[in-house]
C-alpha cells in the first residue's frame, strides 16, 4: 500500500490513541529514540556521519523523515529497561513478606525501527523468552509492542548489516515496514504489513494500492542500501575462528586500545547482561532488590572471593567479542551481533569489531 | 560408557525471581567459618524438592543474595539444608542469623550431580574443604541406595584440624564397612595419626575399576585440575569425571550474564558439569 508523506501524520495520530508512541528524534546532537508527540518531533531532513569513534549530525538536502541510520540508543532500553525494580520486601517481628513487583501493562508504539534492530529484539527474546526461563518483565513489555519498521534507504559508515544477514530490508517481525521515497519532488511509503494488526492499521490509513513501479522503487532502494555497508565481517566459520584463538596476541594488541569504558556493550542492542542491588529505608524495614544494566568489561561482573576471574582487559574484551560472535551461536542459536555498528561508532577511541575479527583471521 | 546428562531442567521454581521465606530451624556451627542452616518454609508450604548438586539463593534481608549448594539429605521432606562458609558481606551477615530468624529463598537451580547415572559404578568422590558440603547429598543417597552402586568412595582434604567440615558424620561413615573415607590434611600437628598431603596424593591408592567408574570433584578450580589428572593417570576417561564450576551468580536463571564460562552459562548448564564438555576451557586463564 501507499501512504503518502501528507498522510504521515495519521500513522502516528491511529498509534496514539492506544499506545505510547515511541521514535527517533534529535537531543543533544545526537538521534535518540523517545516520546513522539507528533510527527514534528521526528529529526526531518536530518541525517547522520558515523565511522570508528564519531558521530556528528548533518542537514540533509531535502525532507526525509528517516533519512539516517541507528543512533547511541537501541530499543532495549524500553523492553529490557536499563533499570527494573524486581521486587519489595518487609520484615518485622512475624518474619519477612516478599511482594513481587506489578508488571508494565501500557502498551508501547515503535516507529522506524530498523532491520537490524528487529534482529537484536528477536536475540533478547531468545534469551528472555525462549530459554529455561521466562523474564516476566521482559515478556510484559514485548507482548503489548507494536513494531513500525523502515527499511533504511542509505547505510551508515559503520553498518554491517548484510555481512551479518540482518538487513537491509526488514523481512519478518515487524507489525508494518515502511520503505521511504523521495524522488521527482513525490514524497510516499511504500507499506507492508506483517501481522493482521499491523494489516487492520494500514487498512484504516491507505486505500491506495502499490503500483509495481512504486514495490520496485521501493525495493530498488533497499538493494542499493546493500551496495553501501560501511563496513563488512567474514562470518564464515566465525564461531570456530574465535573458540579455537583464544589466545590469539591479537587480544594483547586490542586490551592495549581498550579502554574498557563499557560504552560498546551499553550500546549494543544485544547485550543483554545486568547486576542487582539489594537496598533498604533507613528504618532496614523496608528492602527492595532493584535489578540494572551491567557490563562484562567491569572488574566485579566476575568477582568471586579472592578476586576477578576476568582481572586483564584482555580477557574482558576477549569474552566480549567472543560472546558476541561465537558463544552466542552455542548458547541461543544465532550471532549476537546485527551488525549496527553502534560498538564502533561509540568507541572513544574507534576500536572496529569487524577489523579485530580480520586482523584474527590473519587478514589485516 | 556413563553418558552425560543432558542439558535437564529439573524441579524448577515457579517463580525463579522472587525468593520466598524460610525460617531458620537451627543454626550449626560446623568449624571456625562453616555454619549449617536447618530452614523450612514460613508459611507452612511443603520444604522444595531437589536434586544433589543443586543450590539455592539465599537472600539476607537488605544486604544481598549467595548461591548455596544444598547440603541436606534430597530425602528429608522435613527441612532444607544449607552449609555455609563466611567469607563477605552476605555470608558474614547469615552467619549472624539466628534460630527464628527468616532468610529469602529462590531455587532450586542448576544441575545435578550424576547418581542416576552412576548406579551400578563405583563412585569416587574427591573434595576439598566447603566442597564437601554440596557433595554431603549424594552421600546420602549412595549410603541410602548401597546395593544400587559399586565400591564407594570419598577423599577428603582438609586445610588443618579446625577446618574438618562434618568432623562426626566424617567419623560415622567411617564406620560402614562398605564406604571407604579418606581424609587428609595440608598441614597437622603431631597429634595427628592421619593422612598429611594434599587429597590428590590419597587417589593413587584408592580402589576402584577405572572402566566403571564415576567420579565426582568439587573444589577449588587448582585442586580439580591436579584430581582430573590423577584420575585418568588410573584410567577414567573424561566423560566419567564430573566437576562443579563456581562462577559470580546475580540471577541463577540465564539473566544476567554473570556466570558465563565459555559458552556455558554455570547457574543452568551447571554447576555440575562432565569433565569433557568443558575440558577445552578447563585451565585456561580468565575464561
Ligand atoms: C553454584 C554455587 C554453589 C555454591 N555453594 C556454596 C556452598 O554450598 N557453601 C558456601 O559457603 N559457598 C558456596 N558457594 C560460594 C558462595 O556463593 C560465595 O562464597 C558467596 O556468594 C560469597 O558472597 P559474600 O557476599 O559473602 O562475599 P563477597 O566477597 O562480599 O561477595 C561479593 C560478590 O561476589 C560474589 N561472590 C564472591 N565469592 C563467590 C563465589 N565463591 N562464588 C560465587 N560468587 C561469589 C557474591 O555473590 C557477591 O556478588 C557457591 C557458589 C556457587 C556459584
Ligand atoms: S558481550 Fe558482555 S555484556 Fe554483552 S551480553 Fe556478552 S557478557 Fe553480557
Ligand atoms: S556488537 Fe556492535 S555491531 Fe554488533 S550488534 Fe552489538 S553494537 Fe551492533
Ligand atoms: S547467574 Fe545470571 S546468567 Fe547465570
Amino acid at each position: 500500500m501507499i501512504l503518502e508523506r501528507g498522510d504521515f501524520a495519521l500513522l502516528l495520530d491511529a498509534l496514539q490513541k492506544t499506545h505510547q508512541v515511541i521514535g527517533p528524534t534529535i537531543r543533544d546532537g545526537a538521534i535518540v529514540y523517545d516520546e513522539l508527540s507528533s510527527a514534528t518531533d521526528l529529526p526531518i531532513g536530518w541525517t547522520d556521519e558515523q565511522d570508528g569513534g564519531t558521530y556528528r549530525l548533518k542537514r540533509r538536502n531535502d525532507e526525509a523523515l528517516f533519512g539516517y541510520v541507528v543512533g547511541p540508543q537501541s530499543w532495549k532500553r524500553f523492553l529490557h529497561v536499563p533499570r527494573q525494580r524486581l521486587w519489595q520486601a518487609t520484615q518485622n517481628e512475624n518474619g519477612i513478606q516478599i511482594t513481587p513487583e506489578p508488571q508494565a501493562t501500557h502498551r508501547m508504539a515503535f516507529i522506524g525501527i530498523r532491520s537490524c534492530e528487529l534482529h537484536a529484539i528477536a536475540i533478547q527474546d531468545n534469551v528472555f523468552l525462549h530459554d529455561q526461563f521466562t523474564d516476566t518483565f521482559y515478556q510484559a513489555r514485548r507482548e503489548n509492542v507494536f513494531l513500525v519498521a523502515v527499511n533504511c534507504g542509505q547505510a551508515g559508515g559503520t553498518c554491517f548489516c548484510v555481512s551479518m544477514n540482518t538487513g537491509p530490508k526488514a523481512t519478518s517481525g515487524f507489525d508494518l515496514a515502511l520503505t521511504e521515497v523521495l524522488e521527482d519532488g513525490q514524497h510516499y511509503f511504500v507499506v507492508e504489513a506483517g501481522t493482521a494488526n499491523g494489516q487492520l492499521l494500514l487498512n484504516e490509513l491507505s486505500q491506495r494500492a502499490a503500483s509495481n513501479e512504486e514495490q520496485q522503487k521501493a525495493e530498488a532502494i533497499s538493494a542499493q542500501t546493500a551496495t553501501q555497508m560501511g563496513r563488512t565481517m567474514d562470518t564464515a566459520g566465525i564461531k570456530e575462528l574465535l573458540a579455537q584463538n583464544l589466545e590469539h596476541p591479537r587480544w594483547d594488541d586490542v586490551a592495549n586500545r581498550c579502554l574498557t569504558c563499557a560504552n560498546c556493550t551499553m550500546v549494543c542492542p544485544t547485550c543483554f547482561c545486568t547486576t542487582v542491588e539489594d537496598v533498604t529505608d533507613l528504618t532496614g524495614e523496608h528492602a527492595e532488590r532493584w535489578r540494572r544494566w551491567d557490563s562484562c568489561f567491569t572488574m566485579d561482573f566476575t568477582y568471586l572471593h579472592g578476586g576477578s576471574v576476568r582481572a586483564s582487559n584482555k580477557s574482558r574484551y576477549r569474552q566480549w567479542m567472543t560472546h558476541k560472535l561465537s558463544s552466542w551461536i552455542d548458547q541461543f542459536g544465532s550471532s549476537g551481533c546485527v551488525g549496527c555498528g553502534r560498538c564502533i561508532t561509540w568507541c572513544p577511541v574507534g576500536i572496529d569489531i569487524t577489523e579485530e575479527v580480520r586482523a584474527i583471521r590473519g587478514k589485516e | 560408557m556413563v553418558i552425560a546428562p543432558e542439558k535437564q531442567f529439573i524441579n524448577s521454581p515457579t517463580d525463579p525471581m522472587l525468593p520466598q521465606p524460610y525460617r531458620i530451624e537451627r543454626v550449626r556451627r560446623e568449624t571456625h567459618d562453616v555454619f549449617t542452616l536447618e530452614l523450612r518454609p514460613a508459611n507452612g508450604t511443603p520444604v522444595m524438592q531437589f536434586a544433589p548438586g543443586q543450590f539455592n539463593m539465599l537472600y539476607v534481608f537488605g544486604t544481598g543474595e549467595s548461591a548455596i549448594s544444598i547440603s541436606g539429605d534430597p530425602n528429608d521432606t522435613n527441612r532444607l539444608i544449607h552449609t555455609v562458609r563466611a567469607v563477605g558481606t552476605v555470608t558474614n551477615a547469615m552467619q549472624k542469623l539466628k534460630r527464628g530468624d527468616c532468610i529469602g529463598v529462590r531455587g532450586p537451580f542448576g544441575t545435578p550431580w550424576p547418581i542416576v547415572e552412576a548406579e551400578g559404578s563405583d563412585v569416587v568422590i574427591v573434595t576439598g574443604g566447603i566442597g564437601l558440603a554440596p557433595l554431603r547429598p549424594v552421600i546420602y543417597h549412595v549410603l541410602a541406595n548401597r546395593e544400587k552402586y559399586g565400591r564407594f568412595a570419598l577423599l577428603f582434604g582438609a586445610r588443618s584440624p579446625r577446618d574438618l567440615l562434618f568432623a562426626r558424620e566424617l567419623e560415622q561413615w567411617r564406620g560402614h564397612f562398605d564406604f571407604n573415607v579418606e581424609v587428609t590434611l595440608d598441614t597437622a600437628s603431631s597429634d595427628w595419626r592421619g593422612n598429611v598431603g594434599v587429597v590428590t596424593t590419597l587417589i593413587p591408592r584408592t580402589q576402584f575399576d577405572a572402566r566403571h567408574t564415576v567420579a565426582m570433584i568439587c573444589g577449588p578450580e587448582v585442586m580439580m585440575r591436579f584430581t582430573v589428572q590423577e584420575l585418568m593417570k588410573r584410567g577414567l576417561t573424561t566423560d566419567q569425571i564430573f566437576v562443579t564450576m563456581e562462577r559470580n551468580m546475580k540471577c541463577a536463571v540465564g539473566f544476567c550474564g554473570h556466570c558465563q564460562y565459555g559458552p556455558h552459562f554455570v547457574c543452568k548448564d551447571g554447576p555440575v558439569f562432565p569433565f569433557d564438555r568443558i575440558a577445552g576451557l578447563f585451565g585456561k586463564r580468565e575464561i
